[in-house]
């Protein structure tokens, strides 16, 4: 009996071409979960154990690195993922209205999903444009000089 | 004022073109590279004074000098550009990233040339995107004009180049916790000694340096040691990427001499407070560094002045505190960071930063008690350097130390009061 893959065989030829750059397969890791998350959205068990036959690593070796890093994401995330700085800089210029007026209007807290799947809602550490605090970033979008007005025209962009 | 790193840097966002990098003079400096001996060029940018912009600010040349060299010696080596600019209040390296990609990678080219690695990486953090893309196509170019493969412009130098873009935490920016991130491992800082420089990536000699130290290598071989010394006002050679963040007028991004005063950058550059804020203090060089106040504003900003002080130099980006600001909930947010980034591999740091964290939230919540003050100053001695396996834990001491010392009157107010008398 054979159980479907979570995986395609595209997903796991793009894993292989990673670890052909490197002098061990398990050096691929961190790609290969990236891999995964990229075509999936997030990593599931399913997905980590069919990475550890790719690589030839337990798949506890590979859940120690999953969980590890805080952007690989183990539980489902919606369709946007709102990653508030919550770093030294934000914090003086009014995060906390930001991180107030954004988990209001999202009707979430932090780690929690919209019911309608839309947005995920994360803390991030600095994001390196403390000139232009409060930040966040959505998706691959920064989003700078936050001020409380100018939530809602930013979230419309992302449904 | 010469200003070698962002002068060609353009104001409208994008970045600098190969054919714009060429025309101002890139990668000349490689090929006056490729005919000088790595040991050469070695002893060039050890001559220029040129130390490290990460923070720690080690001698670059010097670095490069303990890397084994010849034909018996452990290959291939490694010559990784540390571009995870993750300490809280510093944003310079992404200018640098994003405004003049091609001055990196040169810069890349002739660090590794320097040590005779065959492979490079720059290691970037998730966040930049725009980096991202920038340095991807500019690695592509560079490929394309013969600066990056085998047989560079023609000599027996070859050298690869990739980016790895790292899915988060801090830690990583820690040298030998990137190698591991580079692995495919668990971020956990290595036992040092072997450095890097002898046994790194994959076990072989490998050079880490910071995205702003390399920016200046191209500048250091065309114009040389003692135009690069001269840069700057103090005895520490070059320019220095300045940055201020929090209530001044203008927060931004400022290259100047290296030993610029504190407060010529905040009140000539950052236009100092806005109105209805006055100054309380800085931390001068990010958030792992000791706070400076009022009496500190004269300090020349280079590495051997702040350290003199108290401090660091550490980024160079200034996060400023005001008078409106809670000085004890700022090194509670610093806390939980370093709480939160800590990789859990060393007791004083896993146990300790958290511990630290939740007594400043009692502070803040008005249940601290006098004792709490005490406690704190007791894990600064827990924490400090040397008691934990790598710099994160005593780096997150240093504002909780300087606090505790400058603002001591503002703790033992939260414990009077039983509240946070700024809110």
């Amino acid at each position: 009996m054979t159980t479907e893959k979570i995986l395609t065989s595209e997903e796991v030829k793009e894993i292989q071409k990673i670890y052909q750059h490197f002098p061990l397969k398990s050096a691929a890791c961190i790609e290969g979960l990236k891999v995964v998350q990229k075509y999936h959205g997030w990593v599931s068990d399913e997905a980590i154990k069919e990475l550890a036959e790719i690589l030839e690593m337990s798949p506890a070796a590979i859940d120690s690195a999953a969980t590890y890093y805080s952007l690989i994401f183990r539980r489902p995330v919606g369709r946007h993922v709102i990653m508030v700085c919550d770093s030294v800089s934000c914090w003086i210029m009014g995060y906390d209205k930001i991180i107030d007026c954004l988990k209001n209007k999202l009707g979430i807290n932090y780690g929690e999903t919209t019911p309608d799947d839309r947005f995920t809602l994360l803390p991030i550490p600095c994001l390196g444009t403390c000139d232009h605090a409060p930040a966040m970033i959505i998706d691959e979008y920064l989003h700078n000089d936050l001020i409380t007005d100018n939530l809602d025209t930013i979230l419309e962009k992302y449904k | 004022m010469e200003k070698p790193l962002t002068e060609h840097i353009k104001n409208d966002g994008t970045s600098l073109s190969l054919m714009e990098y060429e025309n101002a003079g890139g990668y000349q400096a490689l090929r006056k590279a490729l005919k000088l001996s790595p040991e050469e060029i070695q002893k060039i940018v050890k001559d220029s004074g040129l130390k490290g912009r990460g923070g720690a600010g080690f001698s670059t040349g010097s670095k490069w000098g303990l890397v084994p060299m010849g034909k018996d010696v452990p290959t291939p080596k490694y010559f990784i550009a540390n571009a995870d600019e993750m300490e809280p209040g510093s944003f310079k390296d992404r200018l640098l990233l994003e405004g003049n990609p091609h001055q990196l990678i040169e810069g890349i080219i002739i660090g590794a040339y320097a040590i005779q690695a065959r492979f490079s990486y720059v290691f970037l953090r998730w966040a930049y995107h725009q980096a991202s893309k920038v340095i991807t196509q500019a690695i592509q170019q560079a490929y394309e004009a013969g600066y990056l493969g085998e047989n560079i412009l023609g000599t027996d130098f070859h050298l690869d180049m990739s980016m790895h873009i790292s899915v988060g935490r801090y830690i990583c920016g820690e040298e030998t916790a990137l190698l591991n991130a580079l692995e495919g491992k668990r971020a956990n800082p290595r036992s040092k000694p072997p450095f890097p420089v002898v046994s790194g990536l994959f076990g072989k000699p490998t050079v880490v340096n910071n995205v702003e130290t390399l920016s200046n290598v191209p500048h250091i071989i065309s114009k040389g040691a003692d135009w690069f010394k001269k840069l700057s006002i103090t005895d520490e050679g070059g320019t220095k990427l300045y940055g201020a963040s929090g209530r001044v007028k203008k927060p931004g991004l400022w290259e100047l001499p290296l030993g610029t005063s504190l407060r010529e950058i905040l009140e000539v550059h950052a236009g100092y407070m806005q109105n209805g804020y006055n100054f309380k203090g800085v931390l001068p060089g990010g958030g792992s560094t000791d706070f400076l106040t009022t009496i500190h504003l004269d300090v020349p900003m280079d590495y051997a002045s702040v350290s003199k002080i108290g401090s660091r130099l550490g980024t160079g980006t200034i996060i400023v505190l005001d008078d409106k600001t809670c000085p004890v909930g700022m090194v509670r947010n610093l806390e939980h960071f370093f709480a939160q980034e800590s990789c859990g591999w060393c007791t004083p740091c896993r146990e300790g930063l958290p511990w630290t964290a939740k007594l400043l939230d009692a502070l803040e919540s008005g249940n601290g008690i006098m004792e709490d003050l005490n406690i704190l100053a007791s894990h600064v001695h827990y924490m400090a350097p040397g008691k934990t396996f790598c710099a994160l834990a005593p780096g997150a001491m240093e504002p909780l130390e300087s606090a505790l010392k400058y603002f001591k009157e503002d703790f033992e107010k939260h414990v009077h009061e039983h509240k946070c008398p700024w809110n």
